[in-house]
């Protein structure tokens, strides 16, 4: 069941990936992901099948390239921190362009930026496959307490009408001549701030008697909704079976 | 005589603030009215809406909605027969989506399976919102927030329509299309509203509520041609409106 327009990071298209029930997907994203995890650094090769398998995913799931590249963008900041392990670390040190690196250093520098590239890239995969209500019908399929994906339903539902809220307070500063520029001149914002969260607490109330109306007595209801089937399964299941076969020969074999 | 639809007997509620805001309400709707219910701000009538189905509780005083007597035993089948709209159709629709948040209700009921998709099919084409059903609740217009807002509590089959402020913030064409849907409803309702053409176009009686109780009850023509009446209350119909000669 789709909900119209998605979020951000979601991409609107038919492709199996995207038809595929969302406990299945997440099943298989996260045993993926582990696989990845516990494979040694030093086998290359073996990272280098996982790259072909995500570019396959990709490919299949109709998500450009140039988004993927976009959205990793958020893991910059890990990256920029590996970069410095080879000058901190200690052990053998080895020349690289003419400066002494530890050669330790050097392959914690590749795992981090190795694994958390794949686990990223899967997870914007996954995202962008699947919109965040079918992300949370999935968690709650298997299993995830309910009162978790209860919170994080309503905050997805409600984060957009705060916003909104947000922008309309900013909009009535600016109507009224406020233009910050400097630190000691944010003391509106954080009352705007106050503000939003009182409404929000107010709105969170009304919303509870709603519920109530409508005969909520403590659990979310059993709503009609597509389980994943077998051959769902099986599907989704080639993406960790893949990976925990490369990763189990890796293990052995280094 | 048949049990009224809704009878509220001296209906006493205070807030925790100290508040009186229902001060021995009586009110009495019978099965197959429809009835408007005016009067200023903090008059009450939203808490009065909120004690039909059990969300705030009588310190004293009764209400019945058929032959049942609201207590905490049956507040499950109160809350099935008094299906409320609330002002906010923000706060109404929860879910992810249309189609979710009118199973939402019948869900809590039991139903399950094609049942519930027969019921959900049911409520929308109701308000004609058949073709909303997957369309995520921010991305409505206001007119369509609202039909899917009642589509929500007639999903629960309700006796009775408590609807509170159903035509605020509607554009003329919207609230036209509001006022079509609730005539083709056969269903009680009560409708809370400071919109008095609107009141007069929808219902033939009229209650006018002030500091907590019944300060008027009749013909909403008639009630609503007092002025002095309505003066007195802080209502008026909005200028150019001269509903004694309609």
């Amino acid at each position: 069941m789709g909900v119209g327009h998605a979020h951000a990071l979601y991409i609107h298209e038919h492709t199996p990936i995207h038809r595929m029930a969302p406990e299945a997907k997440l099943v298989a994203a996260f045993a993926f992901v582990a696989a990845v995890a516990l494979t040694p650094r030093e086998a290359v090769w073996a990272f280098a099948i996982y790259a072909v398998t995500i570019a396959v995913l990709i490919r299949t799931a109709r998500v450009p390239a140039r988004f993927v590249a976009v959205r990793l963008t958020t893991i910059a900041p890990f990256i920029v921190f590996a970069l410095f392990i080879p000058f901190i670390a200690s052990g053998e040190q080895v020349e690289l362009l003419g400066v002494s690196v530890s050669r330790d250093g050097l392959w914690g520098t590749w795992n981090v930026v190795a694994k958390a590239t794949i686990g990223a890239t899967v997870s914007i995969v996954l995202a962008a496959t699947t919109e965040i209500p079918e992300i949370l019908r999935g968690m709650s399929v298997l299993r995830v307490p309910a009162p978790l994906t209860a919170i994080a339903l309503f905050m997805v539902r409600y984060m957009e009408l705060v916003a909104q809220e947000l922008g309309r307070m900013r909009t009535a500063m600016i109507a009224r001549g406020y233009d910050p520029r400097w630190l000691w001149q944010a003391k509106p914002i954080a009352a705007a701030a106050g503000a939003t969260f009182v409404r929000s607490y107010e709105r969170g109330e009304r919303v509870h008697a709603a519920m109530l109306a409508r005969g909520y007595a403590g659990a979310m209801p059993e709503l009609n909704h597509r389980r994943a089937n077998r051959s769902e399964w099986l599907m989704s299941a080639s993406l960790p079976v893949l990976g925990i076969t490369v990763a189990l020969v890796a293990l052995v074999v280094t | 005589m048949t049990n009224p639809a809704i009878a509220a007997q001296g209906v006493w509620f205070t807030y925790p603030d100290g508040r009186e805001v229902l001060q021995g309400l009586d009110l009495r709707v019978e099965e197959g009215e429809r009835v408007a219910l005016l009067g200023p701000n903090g008059a009450g009538k939203t808490t009065l809406a909120l004690h039909l189905n059990g969300i705030h509780e009588a310190e004293s005083g009764a209400i019945h909605v058929g032959e049942l007597e609201l207590n905490p035993s049956n507040l499950m089948e109160i809350r099935r027969r008094v299906g409320l709209v609330f002002q906010d159709p923000d706060d109404q629709l929860f879910m992810p989506n249309v189609a979710e948040d009118v199973a939402f209700g019948p869900a809590n009921l039991g139903l399950s399976g094609a049942e519930l998709d027969a019921r959900v099919t049911e409520a929308l084409a109701a308000v004609e919102a058949g073709s909303l059903a997957d369309r995520a609740p921010h991305h409505l217009s206001g007119g369509e927030r609202r039909r899917v807002a009642i589509a929500t509590v007639l999903a629960m089959r309700p006796d009775v329509l408590v609807l509170d402020e159903p035509s605020s913030g509607l554009d003329p064409a919207g609230r036209r299309e509001l006022v079509a849907t609730l005539q083709g409803l056969n269903i009680t309702q009560l409708v809370i509203t400071h919109d008095l053409p609107f009141a007069l176009e929808l219902c033939k009686r009229a209650v006018i509520m002030d500091g907590g109780r019944v300060v008027a009850d009749g013909s909403a023509a008639e009630i609503l041609a007092n002025d002095e009446l309505l003066r007195n209350h802080r209502l008026e119909m909005p200028f150019g409106f001269n509903q004694a000669g309609s």
